[in-house]
Formats: structure tokens, sequence, C-alpha cells
């Protein structure tokens, strides 16, 4: 039973990991219908600005609560700026271009981005400060269970929740809405698409940032390479829970965390991720649109 | 005139990628270009090319580039000396970036150049690749870090040499180490699914299985890049091993150590000459201490250790990378070898490499029959207050 | 004067975007923190030239979008497309020149152009898939794994010659794609991009874990290069013979896919990427339509992966990651989907432009990465666009102003 539950737990924020990751692969996804392969980039830059700004404040002797949270901080307004830049000169001129050119735009944007951040800084994996605080928990919980992995979760429930209602009920939210549905309409109703879809990049961003410092501080070590991998992991989980939908992404980011922890408790971690894809292929055969995706009807 | 503008656009790219790097990586750059720059070559008769192969860019660049430096600190000196039989010596970088069909390109790039020998390449996949092309155009070539044992032991390749030994040397120490020195019985083998790493794994299973003393409770391999392994440390730790065996590099082994003793998982770690990296030390912090660890013998006691590493220090600022040591060496061996045989036709360089003795920061070597290095072995290290102490 | 001040505000908004990772450095190994300053001024005054000369670019494009195709480059395809004794004086004039070039050029250069043939062959082959039935193949590498393999384990086995396995090697693609088209097909767009990208990933995995059967990550070495008539080549001989296989490859496959283009079935997958439902109400069978286009794709991996064994002799997975099928498809996007020469065109940059940007070594990758954006930004029909694009209803978004 607590095999079971170790595995579970873990699972569990494997797969809240990806759903920070996720959310904004969908949101972007939901109103571009676009696949933003830079977005594992975003996120990894987001690691690396909370790793310097950490470095930076370490030096001069600021304790670790305040680090924590200003790195956080510049680590999602940087990554914001980036995401937002990104957009500007990757994906808007493209906008009403064949739909497979901003794809391609993407991959080109990634690679760069990786490379950038290769040259400036380097290709050794570099250590990253735990700034989580470590807390014990009783006996029982404490060897299933660590803070870090309770700060991802919560995290990730806590951004899940304000991200459903701010769609929901905020104008802006109403305005992405609308712009998913459909543009051109939006457009004529009044809805200044360009900056709701700036809006959108920059909170996935954010997102994407605040999982950065998050899975690095748990992890302890990150490299230019870290977003390439969790950037795909997190679209198949984007594409898992149905792409466009807030809820689907983060339910397909965590059956896709579970798929692979029990896989490699129970099977062979040797086929880990052969069974997180074929678990993908298998759920979109029955499901064409994922599993809580809408499925369009198209009119002729 | 739209691509004249689209070219116009990529050159200013490339001049703004260009100088807006230019300040800090002038070390390197001045190291990238090398010999060639300097020297307008010597005065009578040209110059001796010889390549230098790995990967100079990409994700494992950390590995191939530390033995490019070595090569130009050697090829320096030896200039500086006036050079190898009357002539100055050029080296000819080729990046290949680790990838098997990119080290064909390469490998073809040094032949076409001329080169009399090679330095690379750094994976042990790659250098299988490329080594076709050498052979066919008779080239030796010496690997500071190809590990792989078919390279030297399927006799295929006659002009292979190396200054590392193979992995399966490794993975015997490895299983004695446990079996005899730690006494333990069961053993988890973890490995990452490359061709260095699940290669020894595999050799350890194998040795393991042969001797009957030591029990594999877990052989598996994980995903390298992969955003947590808390699932294979319960696994680990289900399976009731003593000690767990782990092949590949360091940043997974730090990963998976931390969390080892986070989740305190009661097992001694063991690992190989990829692990044997200051880096994992620092990056793993004090998760690392008391993790064991095979590696080259250590030398640094060796006057020509001492001087190449300050060497590097005062040209470069920082200490050596992976493998500098052995690419010092294996262009100490291919120059004296050069310089022994009195000319660069293949047989005699070759003879020389397997005759001569030659002084390196590795010790006095020189090669077998199969192309490894006599004079190169390893030793087992642990982690002791955050150095590698050598214990056995 | 206002773009002026528009580029200034641009420049420093990177320099404050690139500021951290820019300026300063940091080694937490060594806990060294650098400042770089001078960076910052460069980035500041590199933007403000770039971003000045992207709008003016970016301005150009825009305003000559109304009247398509009066540039000169279109004139240019226009004329040639519309002469064919033009068309043909022009292939033969290419073909003439590669012919010769081994005489001249040493065997690297040979070499690198036998790659980029191989990847010509390829991204026609990726083609059929992407641009004339418009499914997204994310993981078109897999079938070139399977060819690959094939003639690796074939060869290694049981001493089967390349030219035996050279038609199996397309066969065993061709079931593959098959085998995989079945279940995905019903799946659209973007669904099908990442099933396809996950079936890539899984056939690498396989490939990389069952040792017993693939030989796992250290590979297969030593595979035997093509024999040409029983004659004892040397290894540059060899490299001029596989040159010239590649080139009448190239032949035959651009030969066949023009064919096809024109062919029943070519119109049948141009009719289901415009619109399948219409398509599928005018009797086009739709599932034996895709999977058409799905087993001829894959059958042109699956011979090139046994071309690519064949010629580097040696094969491991690492081979056939993501990244490969990422740069077929850019092939195909960047060279304008649909296009033959299009095709062409896009292999030989995507191919010879990182290989000729060695001498920048470190920054080979982005300026690739970088020259992809722009290119894309610039000429998002690809390079040759498609003339039959012409008759797709593209003016109505604009007009809408979406």
């Amino acid at each position: 039973m607590d095999y079971f539950l170790e595995l579970f737990f873990g699972g569990l924020t494997r797969g809240s990991i990806y759903a920070l990751i996720a959310l904004g692969y969908t949101m972007v996804y939901g109103i571009v219908q676009l696949i933003n392969f830079a977005h594992g980039e975003i996120y990894m830059i987001g690691a690396f600005t909370a790793l310097i700004v950490a470095s930076v404040l370490t030096f001069y002797g600021v304790n670790t609560v305040a680090i924590l949270i200003l790195a956080s901080i510049v680590a999602v307004i940087y990554s914001s700026a980036y995401g937002f830049t990104v957009e500007k000169i990757a994906y808007k001129p493209l906008r009403n271009a064949p739909r497979l050119s901003p794809l391609i735009s993407a991959i080109g944007m990634s690679i760069f981005l990786q490379n950038y951040v290769l040259l400036a800084q380097t290709s050794d994996f570099l250590p990253f400060p735990r700034l989580i605080p470590q807390f014990h928990f009783m006996e029982p919980v404490s060897h299933i269970f660590s803070s870090a992995e309770l700060v991802i979760v919560v995290t990730t429930m806590v951004a899940m929740v304000l991200l459903t209602l701010f769609i929901k009920f905020t104008n802006l939210g109403k305005a992405m809405r609308a712009t998913a549905q459909d543009k051109t309409m939006a457009l004529l109703i009044g809805i200044d698409v360009d900056r709701v879809i700036s809006a959108t990049f920059i909170i996935g961003s954010s997102l994407a940032a605040l999982g950065g410092v998050l899975i690095a501080s748990h992890i302890g070590q990150i490299n230019f390479y870290i977003g390439f991998i969790a950037g795909i992991k997190a679209f198949t989980a984007a594409v898992l829970g149905g792409i466009g939908s807030i809820p689907g992404a983060v339910l397909g980011a965590l059956i896709l965390g579970w798929t692979e922890s029990f896989a490699t408790g129970y099977v062979s971690s040797d086929y880990e991720d052969v069974f997180a894809f074929a678990l993908l292929v298998l759920i979109l055969i029955f499901r064409p649109a994922g599993l809580l995706g809408k499925a369009e009807t198209k009119k002729v | 005139m739209k691509k004249l503008l689209l070219f116009a656009v990529m050159a200013a790219m490339f001049v703004f990628a260009g100088c807006s790097q230019k300040p800090k990586e002038e070390a390197k750059a001045e190291g990238e270009t090398p010999a060639a720059t300097e020297q307008p070559a010597a005065a009578e008769g040209g110059v001796i090319k010889i390549g230098v192969a790995g990967a100079h860019s990409g994700d494992l660049a950390s590995y191939g580039i530390p033995s490019l430096k070595a090569a130009e600190l050697v090829v320096k000196q030896v200039n500086e000396k006036g050079g190898l039989l009357g002539k100055k010596v050029e080296l000819v970088p080729a990046d290949d970036v680790c990838k098997p069909e990119v080290a064909v390109s390469s490998a073809n790039k040094l032949v076409s150049e001329g080169v009399v020998a090679v330095l690379g390449h750094i994976c042990s996949g790659a250098t299988k690749a490329a080594m076709g092309t050498y052979l066919a155009a008779k080239i030796p070539v010496m690997s500071p870090s190809a590990t792989s044992p078919d390279l030297t032991k399927s006799g295929e390749y006659p002009n292979f040499f190396r200054t590392i030994a193979p992995d399966d040397a490794q993975a015997r120490l490895e299983i004695d180490f446990a079996t005899d020195v730690l006494k333990v019985s069961k053993v988890a083998i973890i490995h990452d699914k490359g061709d260095y790493g699940k290669g020894l794994a595999e050799y350890a299973k194998q040795f393991a299985e042969a001797d009957g003393k030591l029990q594999v409770v877990l052989f598996e391999g994980i995903t390298p890049g992969a955003v947590d392994y808390s699932a294979i440390v319960q696994k680990i730790k289900q399976s009731g091993a003593e000690a767990v065996i782990y092949g590949g590099y360091h940043p997974e082994a730090s990963k998976i150590i931390t969390l080892i003793v986070k989740k305190k998982v009661p097992v001694k770690f063991i690992s190989d000459d990829g692990v044997k990296d200051d880096t994992f030390i620092k990056v793993a912090g004090t998760f690392a201490e008391g993790v064991y660890a095979t590696g080259p013998k250590d030398t640094s006691t060796n006057p020509l250790t001492i001087e190449a590493t300050k060497l590097h220090k005062e040209t470069y600022g920082e200490d050596p990378g992976a493998f500098y040591l052995n690419a010092y060496t294996a262009m100490l061996a291919i120059t004296n070898a050069i310089e022994k045989a009195g000319s660069t036709d293949y047989d005699a360089v070759t003879n020389a490499l397997r005759t001569e003795y030659v002084e390196t920061p590795i010790g006095k070597i020189k090669f077998d029959e199969k192309g490894d290095a006599i004079g190169a072995g390893f030793s087992v290290y642990q982690v002791q207050n955050g150095v590698y102490v050598e214990i056995q | 004067m206002n773009e002026i001040i528009k580029s200034l505000k641009v420049a420093v908004w990177f320099m404050f975007l690139t500021f951290p990772i820019m300026v300063i450095k940091v080694n937490t190994v060594y806990h060294i923190i650098e400042w770089r300053w001078m960076n910052m001024a460069m980035i500041g005054i590199g933007t403000f030239l770039i971003s000045l000369l992207w709008r003016y670019l970016l301005e150009r494009k825009d305003k000559k979008k109304p009247s398509d195709g009066v540039t000169l480059s279109a004139r240019a395809q226009a004329y040639v497309q519309s002469r064919p004794l033009v068309k043909k004086g022009l292939g033969l004039a290419v073909l003439a020149a590669l012919t010769v070039i081994p005489s001249f050029a040493d065997a690297y250069q040979v070499n690198i152009l036998t790659v980029a043939l191989m990847y010509v062959v390829l991204g026609l082959g990726l083609n059929i898939v992407v641009g004339l039935a418009g499914l997204l193949d994310l993981g078109y590498v897999a079938f070139y794994a399977v060819g690959a393999y094939t003639y690796a384990l074939l060869n290694h086995s049981f001493g089967l010659s390349f030219w035996i396995v050279l038609p199996l090697g397309g066969f065993f693609a061709c079931i593959f794609g098959i085998l995989l088209g079945f279940p995905v097909l019903r799946l659209r767009g973007d669904y099908l991009a990442i099933v396809t990208l996950g079936f890539g990933e899984i056939i690498r995995l396989v490939l990389e874990n069952w040792s017993e059967f693939s030989h796992g990550p250290s590979g297969i070495a030593g595979i035997d290069r093509p024999n040409f008539f029983g004659l004892d080549l040397t290894l540059n001989q060899m490299n001029g013979a596989i040159y010239y296989m590649m080139i009448a490859f190239t032949i035959v496959t651009i030969f066949f896919v023009a064919r096809l283009q024109n062919s029943r079935i070519g119109r049948a997958w141009l009719a289901l990427r415009e619109d399948d439902i219409a398509c599928q109400a005018m009797g086009v069978g739709r599932t034996r339509t895709k999977l058409m286009a799905f087993a001829l794709g894959a059958t042109w991996a699956g011979l090139m992966g046994v071309v690519f064994a064949a010629k580097t002799s040696f094969i491991n997975p690492a081979s056939f990651t993501f990244l490969e099928s990422a740069i077929i498809l850019s092939i195909v996007v960047l060279g304008g989907m649909g296009s033959i020469p299009g095709v062409i065109l896009g292999a030989l940059i995507m191919i010879l432009l990182p290989e000729y940007m060695r001498a920048f070594s470190q920054y080979r990758m982005l300026i690739f990465g970088g020259a992809m954006v722009v290119m894309m930004v610039f000429r998002p029909q690809g390079l040759v666009s498609n003339f039959r694009r012409k008759y797709s209803f593209h003016g109505m978004d604009e007009r809408l102003g979406g």
C-alpha cells in the first residue's frame, strides 16, 4: 500500500509540473490554434532568470524566503516579457499565413532561444538553490511526500482555479473566450484581438515561469535543454485532456504523470514514455478531441 | 530583390549575434581559430595537420571543448619548440555534435583536409560511425573518451587508439568493489539508456551474474532529462537492493542520489567516470556524500598533470573540463609518435604508438595491439567532505 | 523619424529583456557572478538596427500584398512555369551541374551534397503527406528509422545485400505507415500531429530499449556499403558512386511525385486537404485516400533509411530523434508546401546552410533557428509558392481584417 501511495504522489507531483506548462500550451492553442513549440523554452528561461536573480541575491546575503519570492516575481516578469516578444516577432506577422508556417517559425524560435541561453550562459548543468523551505511532516507521511512536492501540487491547483475564475468572470477572460470561438466576430464586436492574444501569451508564460522556478528548485539543477522535453510532455498532456480546455490540460497532465509513475513502478521505466504515448493514442482513438475537448461538428 | 533583402537581414542578424557575443567569448574565439591564424606557416615545407573531432557545439559540447583546448595547448608548446619534423603543427577542428551521421561528414572533411592523425571523436557512437572513413584513408585515430569496448576488442579498427580504459574494465571494478569491499549481496543496476550508460550497465549485469555472488534485483533504464525520478527511486527501495550501480552521466546521477537521500532509501550508490566529475559534487551538494565512483587512476601528483592543469588555468582562467587530461595525453602521444617515427606515414606512426613509451599526465604509456593504453586504469573514489578521495 | 523612435523603443525593450541572461553570467558551481555590461550596449545597438530593417521589410511585405504575384521572383517563377521548355532546360542545367561536381570538388563536398539529396527525397516524400494530403506528420523520422534498421538488421544477421533490402525497406516502412494510419486518420489536424510525434518517439524508444532485437543504443556498426556491379571501390569512389545513385534516386522521385500530383489520387489529396467533408460528398473515399498518402510517404522514408544505413555504415537510435522530423518538416514548409522545386530548394538550404556555417561553429544553431523564423515571417508561403494555391480563398480573412 505504501508503495502504491508513493507512486501515486510521485505521479501527482510530476503531473502537476506538466500541468503548469500545459496550461500555457492549451491557452495559446485555444486562441490562435498554434502549437507553440517555444513554450518549453519560456519555461527554461523562467528557471534561468530565477537562478540568476537568486545567485545575485545570495551574493548580497538576502534571506531564503525573500529570495524565493523575489526570484519568482522576476522570473514571471521576464518570462512574460519573452512570451510577449516571441509572439510579436515570430507569430503576429504570420497570423494570416498558411497554418503550418507559424509552426515552423515556432520550431525555429525554440532552437534560437535554446542556443541563445547556451551561448550567453553555459552548456553545463548548474545547481539550482533549493529555495522551497524544508519542513518535515509526521513519519508515515514524510517519506511519501516532501514539502517541495506539496508546494508544487498546491501551486498548480491554485493556478488552475484562479485561471478558471479569471477566464469565466473577468472582462479580459470573456474577451479571450470570444476570441477563441471566432476571431472575426470578436473583432467586429469591438474586442482588441491583438491585445487579447498578447495577454494570453503573457499569462501562459507566467505560469510556465512559475513551473520553471518550482521544478528547478525541486530537482536542484538546470541547463538550457530542460525546456524541450518538458515542453513535449506538457503538449502531450494538453492534447490528452483536450487542447483548448483548461481543466482538460490539468486532467491530462495528471493522467500522464500517473501513467508514467505507475508504469515505472509496476512495469519498467525502460518503456515509461512508450506507455505515455500509447495511452495518448488510445485515448485519441476513442475520444478524438481529447478527454474534455469538445468534438467540433463541422458544418458544410 | 526580395531575396537580397532577406539576405541583408540575415547578415545583420549575424553581425549582431557576432559582436554582441564577442567580449565574453574572446578567450574562446582566440582558441577557436587555432594555430592556423597565428603563424603564417613554417618557413619551409608547409605544416602537419592534425584533426580534432568531437562535440564542439550542442548539448554535449561540455565533453568536447576541453579536448579541443588540450590539443591547442599541446600544439602551442610543440610549435614553440620548433614544431614536428621541422614543420609547424596545425589543428583542424571538426564538430560532430556527437551524432553518428554528422561524424561521418566530419571525418570526410578531415580526410579531405589532409590530416595525418585525428584526436577524437568524443562519443563512442560517433567514433564508430567515423572509423570506417579513417580506416580507408589510413589515418590513426586516438580518442580521449570513447570507452565502448567494441572499438578495440572487435579488432575491426587497427587504426584506433584510446587514452581511456574501456567500459568493461570499469564494470568489472564496480562489481568487484560491491562484492569484496562493500560486501553487499543485492544490487539494482540503473542506466540512462545511452550508449555509454547502458553498455556499462550490461557489462556489470553480465559480470555479476557470472560471479554468482551478487544478485541483480533490478535492471532498468531511466529517461535522461525527465522532470522527476521519484518513481524509479521508490522502485529501488521496493526491490530491497543494498547498492545501486548507475551507468550514465552526472546530471541524472545527481537527481537520483538527491531523491535517494531525501526519501531515506538505505542504499549505497556506485557509479562510473561519467559521474566522477567535480560538477556532480557541486550540483548534488551534501547529497553526494558517500557516493562511490570509478574513474581513471588519480594522477594529480604527476608533474605533467600539474603542468597541464596550470597551463589551462593560465590560458583560460578556469579549471579544465571533462577528459582534458586524456586529450592532453592523446595529443602528446600522437606528436611523440610522429616525432619518433620520423614521418607521418601511417605504418610508421602506428608502430611508434605501439612500441614507444611516452611520459604523459596519466603516466608512462604505450598502446597494446588492440589500441588500449597500457598503463591507464581505474580506481574507486568516494565523495568525502565534498571531494573525491581515492580509496582503492 | 517615427520609425526611428519606435526602433529606439524596441532597442530599450530588448536591453531590458536580455538583461539577466546576457549581462549577468552566474556560475553556481563556483559561486561566481560576472557582469558583462558591454553586451547590453551591443544588444541595444544591434536591435536598433535590426528593428529598423525589420520594420522596413515588413512594410514592404504588407504593401505588396494586394497585388500578389508582381514581384520579380514570382514573375520569374510564372515565366518558368508557363514555358515547359525553359523548365526542362533549367532542370537539365541543374542536373549537368550536379553531375560534374565530383570531378572537381573534394570528398567532403560530395558527401554533403549526397546528404542534401537524401533530404530532398525525404522532403518530397513528406511533401506527399503534408503538402498534398494536408496531414501534419511530426513523426516522419519513424519510417526513416524502420528503413534503416531493416537494412542494418538484415545485413547484419543474414548478410542480405543493399539492392535486395532496398525494396524491402520501402515495403516495411509502407506497412508501418498503414498500421499507424488506420487508427489515427480519424483525428484532425493537430491531434494527428501529436499522435505521429508520439509514434516516432515510440519507435525510437523501442529501438533503444529492445537490445536483443536492435542492439540498443550502441547501434549497429559495420553495415555493408552498397555493391555497384561487383566493383571493388575505394572509399572515395564509393562516396562518388553513392552520390550518383542519389542523383538517379532524386530524379526518379521527382518524376514520380510530379506524375502523382496530377493523377487522380493526387487531385483527391488536394481536394481532401482543402475540405474533407465536401470531398467525401464528391465520392472520394477519405480513409483510403489518406492511407494511400501515409503509405506512399512512409515508403519513401523507408527507402532513404536503407540508403542512410548503407552510406554511414553505422546507425543507432540517436539519429532518429524528433529534431530530425522537425527538420524534414521545415524543408517542406520552408520550400513551399506542395511545390516540388520548393522542396528541393528547402532541402538544399536547410542542409547546406548549417553545414557551410560550421565556420561560425557555436553560432551555427543560433543563426539557423533565427533564419527559420525570419524566412517564415517574410515568406510564409515558402520560397516557391505553389501555383494551385492561387485558387484558394485566402482573401476572405483579410478583407474581414482578421
